[in-house]
Order: structure tokens, then C-alpha cells, then sequence
């Protein structure tokens, strides 16, 4: 296991939003996904976005990353508001976005490629990350030759190999079977202990949010408001045993009622951290 | 791709090979005239293996075949890369797109080969004519392809290489084009095959040497048996050609051959 010395110091990564609103689509179809949302997350923290499908929790993601400009309302990170995406703030979708014609190696070193760092010694960093996320020995495969938990593994490297200010996750484990989901939440945690960097993590699994988080924003069917946020003090290290636990399962209970109460009987098509599909230029 | 055959099944297949010739040989032999269709001209392929034979001995074989293969490169490299960096452009930029699509739309119903007159009257010489024609046949299939490929890359991809620090040029070369390049690579197996056609037509009609010309001018000269070895050549040159690309594109395309092998 390493260590990473050249972490971030903790004055980085802290998200300010103030009367957040986003509209999408154009014309008649227009629909506001996010209405007048207002948070602040500390520099390092963990938090997680929890709400029903289609709430707009991932475009609310999507402005984080700088995919989808903000309709009204402020949007910063380390007081410097939002202007399209950057190396700074990493994102990892549902279903990884790996280049397929890249080794694993590569794929991971395409951040400090961009920064202009020589092949050896930005492969050296690439492999020191992989080693990170538990995949030395996978630096010479491409993509489509590892399960999808790995994949999301390497995801997660080529991410923080550029030390983001923020880790914005879209339900990154979402298409993986319950036992690999469950180790990557595990390992993710692991990760995040030595990378300090602040996570916000979108999810509609409330035990996956009560495991990961330090903070959840529990968010409405569309348009998403912000409904409740949820302040957990379960202590770190975190293992597969504290699901069972009598706090979290009265949080589970706590959560249950509270997305019952807001939801719908049918779910709305999720939404995508990119927009809808033409408004990407 | 290599999956073994039985033997069994590879002596089928040579004797339905087998068959076709000896039917070819009886047809043109015994002169067969079935009124519609008649071999009485039909050279049997014992004298297309004697003028093949022939033609292999004399000097007539590299002239002929190296002026083809210069023009079918010469247009067919030309299209690749004036339909790989418009197809770029296009299938990138709408700009690009509504500025240089329409005319080239206009033009593509044209088949390449009806361009022949206008091409001998528009170059100085045959030679540039038969480029020319060689060029148009491969260029729309290059071109099209390119832009398909282009516009199917995943935009994930591209968010992601953005979000990773990606600049626009880093987008074009490390994400676009590699996305692109399977659909480029088809293109460029049809454009192969087209400009062979284009080619086989424009040097029958205004080519001084060439395998086109060659057959042709068997025809002229009543060498019955040569026209058959020109017609056999040129499906060889052709295959050969694709074949080339094929593996070209296998070595610039690893991931694709080791694509969901799990080692």
C-alpha cells in the first residue's frame, strides 16, 4: 500500500452553490432538472447526492464537472466559478469511458499526456496509480479485457492521477453485480483515505449513500430540490458490517420515508451529467 | 481469424472449383451456342493458362500492371487524404459541414465513371484523366464513411478526454480519429475497390498502357485468350489491393483484434 506524498493541501476542493437552477431542453420541451438548489461542501469531504431516478442529481453533476452551464444562480469551486470542464475536477460516469484503443497503462496517463509530462515519466505515475486502485498488474491490457469493476478501477486512477479538486462520481457502480459493488465501495473509501480529495458521489442507493458518505443531500423528484440533508458521524474506517448497525439502519428507515413521501409511482428516465444529447457542443 | 477447415470440406470446395472448369472447358470446346449466350469466342482455360504463361515471360506484364498500380495508387491515395481531412471536418464542425457538404452532395450521385469525357477534356494529358477518375471513385465512399465515423464517436469519450484536460487538437488526434477508425478503414476497403473499377474503365476508354487498356486492346486485336488473362489480373490486383488495407488497418487497430479476449 502507498501513501500519496504529493497530495493536495486541504484548502482545496471546496464546492460553494447558491440558488442553483438548470433548464434543459429547448424550446416548448424546456424543463427546469434543477430548481434553486444552495449547498456548500468542505474541502475533502464526502458527500452523496441521493434521490430518485430522473431528479437531476446527475446534471446537478454535470455543472460540477462544466458539461452543462448553469441557467441562474452561482457555482463555485474554491471560490472560481465554473467555466467548462478541466483536469481539476474528475469525473467517473456509470459506465466507464476508457479509450478502448489505449492500454490500461495509457488510458491512465492521458491526463499528465495532456499536461505535456514525457512518455516515461508520466507511464511511471500511471503505474503508481494503478497500483493505487489494486491493478499493477493490468498496465498492458486494454480495456475490454477487464470485468467492469476493474474498469471503474481504472476510471477512478485516470481521474485522480491529474489531483482533482473534486471526484464527481455518476453512480459509478450502478451496473456492477451487488458482491464487486460492495468491494468498490470498500475500496473507494480505502482510495479517498489516502488521495484526500472531496467526493460528490450520485447515487440512488441509500445503503451505498449511508455507507460512503460524511454528508447526504437528499434530493426531490424533478425539478430536484435539495429536501433534507443528512449529517453521518459513523466512524472511519468503514466496513461491510456497519450496514447492519442500529444507527444506520434507523438512518435507512429515516431515508426510506423521506424519498417515499417525495416519489413518484412511475421513476423518470435518468438524466445524463452531459445534457441532453445536442445540447453537448 | 484463422479457424481450421476439415480436410473433407477443403476438398469439396476445390472440386466445385474443379467443376467450373472442366464445365468452362466443354462449354467453349465444344463451342456451346445456347442463343442467348454462346461460347463459340470463349477461349478454352487451357490457352488462358498458355497466354497467361506467355504474358508472364514478356516485358509487357510490369509495364502494363506498374502503370496500373501507379494510377489506382496515385487516386486512391489522393481521395484518402482529401476525404479523411474533409470527413474530419465535416463530421467535427457544423460550419465545415454546411459549407462543404452540399456541393459534394450534389456531385456524389455522378458515378465516377461518367466522368471520363469531362476529365480527358479537362487534363493535360490521359494520364492525369485516368488519376482524376481513379480519385472520384474512391473519394465519396472515403469521404462518407469518415464523416459516419466521426459523427458515431461516442460523446462520452469526448466529455471524458475534455474533463481529463483534453485540448481541441488532443480531442481530434487521441479520441476522434481512433474512434473513427474502423469506419475509416471500411471506407477505405470500398474506395479501394471502386477506384480499381473506375480505373479498368477509363484506361478501355482513353489509356495508353494498363491492365484495362491491355484487355482491351486484346479484345481489338482478336487475342481472345489475353482478354480472360486481363479480366483473371485484374480481380487479382484487386484482391491483393483489399487484402493490403485489411492488414493495414488489423496493425493500426491492435485493440480490436484482442478486443473481449480475457487472457
Amino acid at each position: 500500500m502507498i501513501a500519496l506524498d504529493h497530495a493536495r493541501s486541504a484548502s482545496a476542493g471546496r464546492i460553494d452553490v447558491e440558488h442553483l437552477s438548470v433548464a434543459l431542453g429547448g424550446g416548448a420541451q424546456t424543463f427546469e432538472a434543477v430548481q434553486d438548489i444552495s449547498f456548500s461542501v468542505a474541502p475533502g469531504e464526502f458527500v452523496c447526492l441521493l434521490g430518485p431516478s430522473g431528479c437531476g442529481k446527475s446534471t446537478l453533476l454535470g455543472v460540477l464537472a462544466g458539461h452543462i452551464a448553469a441557467t441562474r444562480g452561482r457555482i463555485a469551486v474554491d471560490g472560481k466559478p465554473i467555466a467548462g470542464p478541466g483536469p481539476d475536477r474528475g469525473i467517473v460516469f456509470q459506465h466507464h469511458t476508457l479509450f478502448p484503443w489505449k492500454r490500461v497503462v495509457d488510458n491512465v496517463a492521458f491526463g499528465p499526456k495532456m499536461r505535456g509530462v514525457g512518455k516515461a515519466e508520466r507511464r511511471a505515475q500511471a503505474r503508481e496509480m494503478l497500483e493505487l486502485v489494486g491493478l499493477q498488474g493490468f498496465a498492458d491490457h486494454y480495456p475490454a479485457q477487464l470485468s467492469g469493476g476493474m474498469q471503474q478501477r481504472v476510471e477512478i486512477a485516470r481521474v485522480l492521477i491529474n489531483r482533482p479538486r473534486l471526484l464527481l462520481m455518476d453512480e459509478p457502480f450502478g451496473a456492477l453485480d451487488a458482491q464487486s459493488r460492495r468491494m468498490m465501495q470498500e475500496l473507494l473509501l480505502d482510495i479517498w483515505s489516502r488521495v484526500r480529495t472531496t467526493v460528490v458521489f450520485i447515487t440512488h442507493d441509500i445503503d451505498e449513500a449511508l455507507f460512503l458518505a460524511d454528508h447526504i443531500l437528499v434530493m426531490s423528484p424533478r425539478p430536484g430540490r435539495i429536501i433534507e440533508t443528512i449529517r453521518l458521524s459513523f466512524a472511519r474506517p468503514r466496513h461491510a458490517d456497519l450496514v447492519v448497525e442500529a444507527g444506520f439502519v434507523r438512518l435507512k428507515h429515516h431515508c426510506l420515508d423521506l424519498l417515499r413521501n417525495e416519489g413518484h409511482p412511475d421513476s423518470l428516465p435518468r438524466l445524463s451529467p452531459l445534457g441532453l444529447a445536442p445540447s453537448l457542443a | 481469424m484463422k479457424i481450421d477447415v476439415p480436410a473433407g470440406r477443403l476438398l469439396l470446395r476445390a472440386a466445385s472449383i474443379g467443376i467450373c472448369l472442366i464445365a468452362w472447358h466443354f462449354a467453349s470446346t465444344l463451342r456451346l451456342d445456347l442463343g442467348f449466350v454462346s461460347f463459340r469466342n470463349v477461349p478454352a482455360p487451357l490457352e488462358v493458362a498458355r497466354a497467361a504463361g506467355d504474358l508472364l515471360r514478356s516485358s509487357k506484364l510490369a509495364a502494363d500492371v506498374g502503370a496500373s498500380l501507379g494510377r489506382v495508387f496515385g487516386g486512391f491515395l489522393a481521395a484518402a487524404a482529401i476525404g479523411i481531412g474533409l470527413g474530419l471536418a465535416i463530421g467535427r464542425s457544423r460550419l465545415a459541414k454546411d459549407v462543404l457538404l452540399p456541393p459534394l452532395e450534389v456531385l456524389r450521385p455522378v458515378p465516377a465513371v461518367a466522368w471520363i469525357p469531362l476529365a480527358v477534356l479537362m487534363f493535360p494529358s490521359s494520364e492525369l484523366s485516368m488519376i482524376f477518375v481513379t480519385f472520384t471513385g474512391a473519394l465519396f465512399p472515403i469521404l462518407l464513411n469518415t464523416i459516419h465515423g466521426v459523427e458515431s464517436v461516442d460523446l462520452r469519450l469526448v466529455a471524458s478526454g475534455r474533463s481529463l484536460g483534453g485540448g481541441g487538437r488532443a480531442i481530434l488526434w487521441e479520441v476522434v480519429l481512433p474512434g473513427a477508425a474502423p469506419s475509416i478503414v471500411t471506407g477505405l476497403a470500398i474506395g479501394m475497390g471502386t477506384s480499381w473499377f473506375c480505373l479498368i474503365s477509363a484506361e478501355m476508354i482513353s489509356g495508353q498502357f494498363g491492365i484495362g487498356y491491355y484487355t482491351w486492346e486484346a479484345y481489338t486485336l482478336q487475342n481472345y485468350a489475353d482478354i480472360v488473362v486481363g479480366m483473371l489480373l485484374i480481380g487479382l490486383l484487386g484482391m491483393g489491393s483489399s487484402l493490403l488495407l485489411r492488414r493495414l488497418g488489423e496493425g493500426l487497430m491492435p485493440w480490436r483484434r484482442i478486443a473481449g479476449v480475457v487472457r
